[in-house]
């Protein structure tokens, strides 16, 4: 598993600067994503870590422009997709970037496609979206999308609905209609979740094979460390709305410099050795309407001092390219 | 060392948060729809203290009185010695004339009531019979309220009960409780209504009957829904590892998850009883004269509203529809709030 | 009656508690609407046979649709098994007095998969927890409560949560109440489904932790369902690895991660996620999927996908081998 290769160049596609997306909810506002900023370069996989609730999935949202608005908006930063700032730009501008440039693959296969139209059908939609070209053409497009994702008799399966495929082919069906526009971006949400774990290694593998021919841009979201020691060259770990530590995969494995970072690898069972007890992080994140003036991991955190308590940590260096925000490391 | 992994503590909400919620909870309350059924409850309970007059008989020389905002009509009429009915609107007898002015002679014209001014002592006026409408209306609403509850309370316990049978054991017994479902369907209930009417005569007890039969299947149906989604809960699952016993299950774990609904589909059903009970009554074999129900009422009027005299119908026409509309209203809130996937939508 | 007190912990460790033997689940599939005839049956579970020993785990691991749900399903008397016995103590479970099936029921509890479906969200923690023993037991209320306060401080709650509803509670708590739950009759087997996989990362280690506590202080067996083979490593005592219904290799845990042996078995590792991103792991891509139970290849259930398939293996089904002290499997190339 090479995963550091010459690939990757140092070309920027999508940069976040400083993002924050609210929501304002019946407790008070919400700070889903606050102030978070990280790079992805061309050909390489980025991994988003964190539990249910750390914003991991608001993030996905904004960079897609998909947040709900109203309860949800997106208060301030940018994020630059292709030199462009999508932000400020309009709703049908962004329904073009969407599929083209940026594309979405998540979790339920099932909901993700429509169970009434072919799976044939529904990659050719995707394409014809973005793509002003005939229609023959529309449909051997489809197929040649479909052979890529490695769906076997791709000819006789595009005839197929939904209901019709196991779990693994529609999340391939699912995959096939995110990277059918050669999108530059894709962001995968646990795409892996609901698939058996020898399903889960073809897709993965498929995933790979797919970013080395095309020099994709991926961002894994997830919350298993496992998919990012597999996939992902660099990791940001999030933490109540906030990046705590953002690295490459294996400065993070090997330092890892966060508290929290440190006591999620050690909570996690190995399967290469045996362990005689897990370190187990106690308490349970703060609710995101009500985080406390410092740094929002202080109460679980085993190393907190005076100063965790009072403000939020500055993002320190540990080495080059990779940060931490912890009092610990000034 | 598990012990202190505790320290997790529920904190209440704050004061604000809850003056909020309860702010919330008043701006959506259905206040004009749960008034005017609290009126309705009120007239059925105490129809006795509050009813100005007997329901049930009335002076014939005080009918047809109108409600006590109508002016009367007066018109200038012929004064004849005798006169044919198709005259009656231009001509009047000399001795009814002479009861109001003893000097009249043939031939004079004089002005007459057509029909009388509306008094205070009648409200909303009285019917053919001389029957005050107003407490009749009241009264009605004493047998619309008595009918709804025996109906909800016999039909909605055997539809519930047809509800948890077939959504727990399936297989035959769904199958057979849902084709009774089917089968009520395509049975014209009214048609049979009147005919037992015909046959056995009118009575309470024949529309409650008929009435049980329409709304059980509304029942069943909801339940047995309900009870296939919460069968498969694993709480269900656990009762059975711990060796509950079949009606320990469903009247602990499954029932009790099934009451929301129930209150929801109760509330819709009193509204379509109470339109059955009216329609029946409405066509003769409902409750039995002269016991004043609002459909026998609206019955009672038709044939007088081509000659102006609207009210006998009209009251208890509006009395049904509000009843019905605020239930409807009152019921579809009582989705909303009840409804655990509507309410986090929120 | 059953005791009022708690049974006495006399079992060792190690010792033999449940015995399944042969056990065969076959699912009828019928056609037609009023005169049904069975057309086939659905095999989720094909003639396996296992031990489980007080104060040891047993982890039951295998792809979806391998049958470690209804194996579950047969241990929890959710089920019927079609054939095979389960043998509790010597007695067979099946064939015996309702009395000794009821002493079964109340010795082998679970917890499940999904905290926000075990709980019935309308009963107050305190009557959640003591279901069992308002069922089981004939002992007071007052009895009853102060049992439960014992099991809410074991499971790392306090009494002021027994008032509480479920929705008041996380995840985590949530699974820590279905523990508490499963715990009340003293029970000597608790089938645990996936108990884990449905928490956040940070809140599994801590119901891991606990669950082997409690294994340690009650002596108690647990048959761990999982699909994660680094949750097995760190639970259990043995494995189990299930394929299409039948067990393919059974093996104390440490045997089986340094010496996998079935080609399905080494798959699965494979397959399963590294713990770092240096860790070295075979590069076994099994193709296709696992055929339907309705219609299962002949042979050796495994040799359509299998990397090292023969010639015999399509024709003749394995026979299981002991390949060393307790660690046995089928396959033709032992």
């Amino acid at each position: 598993m090479v995963t550091t290769d010459t690939r990757i160049n140092t070309e920027t596609v999508l940069s976040v600067e400083d993002l924050r997306t609210y929501f304002t909810t019946r407790w008070g506002v919400v700070k889903a994503v606050d102030g978070i900023s990280f790079d992805l370069r061309r050909g390489e996989t980025l991994g988003i870590v964190g539990e249910s609730g750390c914003g991991k999935s608001v993030t996905m949202l904004s960079l897609m422009r998909l947040i709900p608005i109203p309860p949800g908006r997106i208060v301030s930063g940018k994020i630059i997709l292709d030199g462009e700032d999508i932000i400020p730009i309009s709703e049908q501008e962004m329904a073009r970037i969407r599929g083209s440039k940026i594309a979405l693959i998540i979790q339920d296969p099932m909901t993700s496609l429509n169970p009434v139209f072919s799976i044939g059908n529904q990659v050719e939609e995707a394409i014809r979206i973005h793509q002003d070209i005939p229609r023959r053409s529309v449909t051997e497009k489809a197929l040649e999308v479909l052979r890529k994702v490695n769906i076997p008799a791709a000819e006789q399966r595009a005839k197929d609905y939904p209901h019709q495929m196991s779990g693994g082919m529609r999340q391939r069906v699912v995959g096939a209609i995110g990277i059918s526009c050669q999108p530059q971006v894709l962001i995968a949400d646990e795409p892996t979740t609901s698939l058996d774990v020898t399903i889960q290694a073809q897709y993965l593998k498929l995933l790979k094979d797919i970013q080395r021919e095309s020099n994709l841009s991926i961002i894994f979201i997830t919350h298993d460390f496992g998919i990012v020691a597999k996939m992902c060259d660099r990791v940001a770990v999030m933490y109540a709305g906030r990046i705590v530590e953002h690295g490459s995969v294996r400065d993070i494995f090997n330092n890892p410099s966060h508290p929290y970072t440190e006591a999620l690898l050690a909570s996690v069972p190995k399967m290469d050795r045996d362990v005689d007890r897990l370190y187990s992080i106690e308490g349970q994140p703060p609710p995101l309407h009500d985080l406390p003036v410092g740094c929002a991991f202080a109460d679980r955190c085993p190393d907190v001092m005076d100063k965790c308590r009072e403000q939020y940590p500055d993002s320190l260096a540990v080495s080059d390219g990779h940060i931490a925000s912890c009092w610990k490391l000034e | 060392m598990a012990a202190d992994l505790s320290g997790i503590v529920i904190a209440p909400p704050t004061r604000r948060a809850k003056a909020a919620g309860v702010y919330r909870k008043i701006k959506r309350w259905p206040v004009i729809p749960m008034f005017l059924l609290g009126l309705v409850v009120f007239a059925g309970l105490f129809a006795p203290l509050i009813a100005p007059h007997d329901p049930e008989s009335g002076e014939l020389r005080e009918r047809n009185i109108p409600p006590a905002w109508s002016n009367g009509e007066r018109a200038v009429k012929t004064v004849v010695e005798r006169m044919t009915i198709n005259e009656r609107t231009t001509s009047v007898t000399l001795s009814d004339a002479q009861k109001i002015d003893p000097n009249i002679q043939l031939g004079d014209r004089i002005e007459v009531f057509v029909r009388p001014a509306g008094s205070t002592k009648f409200l909303l006026g009285t019917d053919h019979l001389g029957r005050d409408v107003l407490s009749r209306v009241i009264y009605g609403a004493r047998i619309s309220i008595l009918v709804s509850v025996v109906t909800l309370a016999v039909g909605g316990t055997i539809g519930v009960t047809m509800g948890l049978m077939a959504g727990w054991y399936g297989g035959f017994v769904d199958e057979f409780l849902m084709r009774l479902v089917d089968i009520k369907l395509a049975i014209p209930l009214i048609l049979i209504a009147l005919v037992l009417v015909i046959t056995l005569g009118q009575s309470l007890w024949i529309i409650v009957t008929v009435l049980c039969l329409f709304i059980w299947p509304r029942f069943a149906r909801q339940v047995r829904g309900e009870v296939l989604q919460l069968k498969h809960m694993d709480y269900v699952s656990l009762a059975k590892v711990s060796g509950a016993s079949t009606p320990r299950i469903l009247f602990i774990h499954i029932f009790p998850g099934t009451i929301n609904t129930l209150i929801v589909v109760a509330t819709l059903q009193v509204g379509i009883v109470i339109l059955l009970e009216s329609t029946l009554s409405f066509l003769g074999a409902g409750v039995p004269p002269p016991t004043p129900a609002w459909g026998s009422m609206v019955a009672d009027g038709r044939d007088k509203l081509a000659g102006g005299v609207w009210w006998i119908s009209t009251f208890p026409g509006i009395a049904i529809m509000l009843t019905v509309m605020s239930l409807n209203l009152f019921g579809d809130w009582l989705r909303d709030t009840l409804d655990p996937r509507l309410r986090q939508l929120e | 009656m059953t005791t009022t007190e708690s049974p006495a912990q006399t079992t060792e460790p190690g010792q033999v508690l449940l015995e399944a033997k042969n056990l065969k689940k076959y699912f009828p599939v019928t056609k037609g609407l009023l005169i049904s005839r069975v057309t086939g049956h659905i095999k989720a579970v094909d003639d396996i046979s296992f031990e489980l020993r007080a104060g040891e785990t047993l982890g039951v691991v295998g792809e979806s649709g391998c049958g470690k749900s209804t194996t579950a399903k047969m241990m929890l008397m959710l089920e019927e098994p079609t054939d095979g016995s389960i043998l509790f103590e010597g007695q067979d479970v099946h064939h015996t007095s309702a009395e000794v099936r009821k002493a079964y029921r109340s010795s082998v509890q679970a917890v499940f998969q999904d905290p926000w479906s075990s709980l019935n969200p309308r009963m107050r923690v305190k009557d959640i927890i003591a279901e069992p023993m308002v069922i089981n037991w004939s002992i007071s209320r007052s009895e009853q409560q102060a049992r439960v306060m014992k099991l809410l401080n074991d499971v790392g709650l306090n009494e002021y949560h027994s008032n509480l509803f479920p929705h008041e509670f996380s995840g985590g708590q949530r699974q820590r109440l279905a523990i508490a739950r499963a715990l009340a009759l003293n029970p000597r087997v608790i089938v645990l489904d996936e108990p884990v996989s449905a928490l956040d990362v940070s809140i599994r280690a801590q119901i891991m932790n606990l669950l082997k506590d409690l294994q340690k202080e009650y002596n108690v067996a647990y048959m761990l369902i999982a699909h994660d083979l680094a949750t097995v490593r760190y639970m259990c005592t043995w494995v189990a690895v299930m394929y299409l219904g039948q067990i393919v290799e059974l093996s104390p845990v440490k045997e089986l991660f340094i010496n996998p042996s079935h080609p399905y078995t080494k798959a699965l590792m494979s397959a399963a996620l590294p713990s770092h991103p240096d860790m070295e792991q075979e590069e076994i891509i099994l193709q296709g999927e696992v055929p339907s139970p309705l219609n299962p290849p002949s042979g050796c259930y495994f040799h359509p996908r299998c990397p090292a398939a023969m010639d015999r293996c399509s024709v003749e089904k394995p026979i299981t081998k002991e390949i060393s002290p307790g660690h046995s499997l089928s396959c033709h190339l032992f």
